[in-house]
């Protein structure tokens, strides 16, 4: 197998757990991983993204091709439109549909709605909302991976089982809200 | 025993580096170099050997650190961002003369497209310049290996190695296989000749010729290098001229295996240039592409001064000329060159023809809640007042004063340049001249500075914006918290011109007042906002309340 994923947001919004989780399951499985990280500067409330690449066999680079991703995971809706050059004409989009506003030029969230809506593959979701509403407010970002779990070509059992090797050190009440959030995304992805 | 772990590049080379036997890592923070440092801080193996591994106020100090304890027998690490090798020049180019006794590794970090940077020099240079063996490992896995063979290859050649990687390297995850035991440290010892390391002429010209003289072996290594190899296409069954050969160094390598391409390819990753190896493809290949990550190093020294046919890479324009290389820079000028129709290599084919013009730029910005943002706003209320104020800047989160809504400063050169370039203003005759410097920037390269200004009495205001931290690295410890008061009048500010206030909007009547009236006194001011960064103070209340 082989996925190429592309993982973005704005600075500060957790991408890099997201890619934690996902690299526990790929490692869990010896395969084989590159994941190519923004730190520094952009991170300040800038945009921000990470190419994530997991695949039976050995990978020479660590950024993804222009049109070689096959996922696009997204914290924030226009960020999601911000990579797309990078996705293949079959991808998948999974993104968060609430916008982050920090600029003072961003666009019309319809048209952006609209945009995303054209796409062949698509699932944009309010994770912030979904969370809220679940009880479980500081998994949004996990619930996104959820929704992401088909698109990934990762067994959900093992996108738990990663979940719960990661979370372990913090309890079993963090553990288990990020696992309630895993299957509250799996449930969006249709 | 061996085992698998995660590692970013710049982890893999910091457990390379404890599991060769690291006494000490000397470093100050610097992207894309930080995170070796604080592997180290953090791995159960440093706290129970006790390797040092504190941050140092600056590369020049962290330099001259680790060759004090390569001096004394043990093995030192020492990493920088490439700007900082700049800082750390002094030290690094007379490490050649003096050699080392314990073995020295000096990992520097380029950063090529300028993620985090204001230029984008390849510090391969550096390690020519110096006469010093440079090692650039290709992927995670031999930026671990490489760690290694680079202590002992110091300890061996006894003069210290140049180790670079670049950003996607420093920032990039990979499955890496590590031992599970570590080397013993080395014992301390008085092994080290005075007369190699008191660099008087007499002493330093002896050293020289010793130097100049290893360089054929260094090259006779690079040559035999297990990192440096010629592979033929098709597991080498493609024997006979080729109409390409690639010569790639570093992560540039793995862009060429990126593209497929089945052509001779010489992958570099130890230096000097072996220039046996180059020959052999120049032989055996009608053209050769250079391919590497930074500036036409190896490209200028293959191609020497003349125009050459042959010679393809970053010079000729088949790879862009600056900026960091791609899979697709790199795969479309081999398809170029190999005028590919094959599907699977022609990249137009592959490419997505999705893309959004809705998308805008979202550039980095000062935290909500930052206490640079009041600085900001009360320094520019302040100086609405005056006809041509300027305001001279320094490296960190508080650079992003020059975008809007700011637009607050009118420099930024390198660090510690806002006090001296401001009193060089002043000298000019320029008033009113602000410096705006944070607080670790001050402490590396400020305080010098501020004594020339001083014993000139130069007409300059000086903000030290104190967040406590170094911020913009992600929070380390600031060489000067505390002591910054002390500091200013040791020396010699004024202590009736020297303010701290705190930077916070109900504070703006007193802090504006304070910046006014600093500005119309003629001589040196320093005015002192503390107030800790945002980011730290939630990290810090997130571990306190976890301790409850």
């Amino acid at each position: 197998m082989k996925t190429d994923i592309i993982l973005c947001g704005v600075g500060g919004q957790g991408i890099l757990s997201i890619a934690t989780i996902i690299g526990e399951a790929a490692m869990n499985e010896n395969l084989y991983i590159k994941q190519a990280e923004v730190h520094g500067m952009s991170q300040r409330g800038g945009d921000v993204q990470s190419n994530l690449r997991i695949s039976s066999n050995p990978i020479a680079s660590d950024l993804i091709p222009l049109g070689g991703a096959d996922v696009i995971i997204s914290m924030e809706p226009m960020e999601a439109l911000r990579y797309l050059p990078y996705l293949n004409k079959e991808g998948w989009v999974i993104t968060s549909s609430a916008p982050f506003i920090n600029i003072p030029n961003y666009p019309n969230i319809e048209d952006i709605k609209a945009e995303l809506a054209k796409l062949p593959h698509v699932v944009a979701i309010d994770i912030e909302q979904l969370a809220k509403d679940n009880q479980v407010p500081r998994s949004a970002n996990v619930i996104l991976l959820g929704a992401a779990q088909k698109a990934l070509g990762i067994d959900y059992d093992k996108l738990e089982a990663a979940i719960r090797r990661v979370f372990a050190r913090k309890g079993d009440a963090i553990v288990e809200a990020n696992v309630k959030a895993l299957s509250i995304g799996r449930e969006q992805q249709g | 025993m061996m085992e698998k772990k995660l590692l970013l590049g710049d982890e893999a080379v910091a457990l390379g580096a404890l599991h060769a036997g690291l006494s000490g890592v000397y470093a100050y923070p610097g992207t894309p170099s930080t995170e070796i440092t604080e592997f180290i801080q953090l791995h159960p193996l440093a706290k129970e050997r006790k390797v040092h591994s504190r941050w140092c106020t600056n590369e020049k100090t962290a330099m001259e650190a680790a060759l004090g304890m390569s001096f004394m027998g043990k093995r030192a690490l020492v990493c920088m961002k490439h700007v900082g090798m700049n800082v750390c020049a002094d030290p690094f180019v007379n490490s050649a003369m003096t050699g080392v006794n314990g073995g020295v590794v000096v990992l520097v970090a380029d950063d090529p497209s300028m993620h985090s940077s204001q230029d984008e020099q390849d510090s391969r240079f550096y390690g020519k310049f110096a006469m010093i063996p440079t090692f650039e490992p290709s992927s995670q896995q031999e930026a671990y290996d490489m760690m290694e063979a680079a202590f002992d290859y110091s300890e061996q050649q006894c003069l210290p190695v140049l180790m670079r990687v670049t950003t996607r390297m420093a920032h990039s995850r990979a499955v890496v296989e590590v031992k599970d035991e570590a080397r013993k440290e080395n014992e301390l010892n008085y092994n080290a000749v005075a007369a190699n390391w008191v660099l008087l002429p007499a002493n330093a010209r002896k050293r020289n010729d010793k130097v100049t003289a290893q360089q054929a072996q260094l090259e006779e290594d690079a040559a035999n290098s297990a990192y440096n190899k010629i592979a033929l296409p098709f597991g080498g069954a493609g024997r006979g001229a080729a109409s390409l050969g690639i010569i790639a160094s570093g992560i540039a390598y793995n862009y060429v295996k990126e593209s497929g391409v089945d052509v001779p390819i010489l992958k570099i990753s130890q230096y000097p240039l072996p220039k046996k190896l180059v020959r052999q493809m120049l032989d055996s290949c009608e053209k050769v592409m250079i391919v590497e990550e930074g500036q036409p190093f190896i490209e200028e020294q293959v191609r020497g001064v003349f125009e050459s046919q042959n010679i393809l890479g970053r010079l000729t324009g088949e790879l862009p000329r600056t900026g960091e290389l791609t899979p697709d820079s790199v795969a479309a000028a081999l398809n170029e060159e190999l005028r590919v129709k094959n599907e699977e290599l022609d990249i137009n084919s592959q490419l997505s023809t999705l893309n959004s013009q809705l998308v805008v730029a979202r550039p980095p910005q000062l935290c909500q809640g930052c206490g640079h943002r009041d600085v900001y706003t009360a320094l520019n209320e302040v100086l609405k007042e005056y006809e041509n104020p300027r305001v001279f800047g320094d490296i960190g989160c508080y650079t992003l004063g020059f975008l809007p809504p700011y637009r607050a400063i009118h420099s930024c050169v390198d660090m510690g340049a806002s006090i001296t370039m401001a009193k060089g203003a002043s000298d000019a005759g320029q008033w009113p001249a602000v410096a705006i410097i944070g607080d670790s920037t001050f402490t590396h390269s400020g305080m010098t500075g501020l004594l020339d200004a001083v014993n000139e009495k130069a007409n300059i205001t000086v903000i030290i914006s104190d967040n406590l931290t170094t911020a913009m690295t992600g929070g380390q410890d600031s060489a000067g918290t505390n002591k910054f008061e002390a500091i200013c009048l040791g020396l010699g500010v004024e202590p009736e011109h020297l303010h701290v206030v705190v930077p916070l909007p109900k504070n703006m009547p007193e802090i504006t007042r304070i910046i006014r009236e600093e500005i119309n006194y003629h001589g040196v001011s320093v005015i002192i906002p503390q107030r800790e960064c945002i980011q730290t103070f939630k990290r810090h209340a997130k571990e306190r309340k976890q301790n409850n």
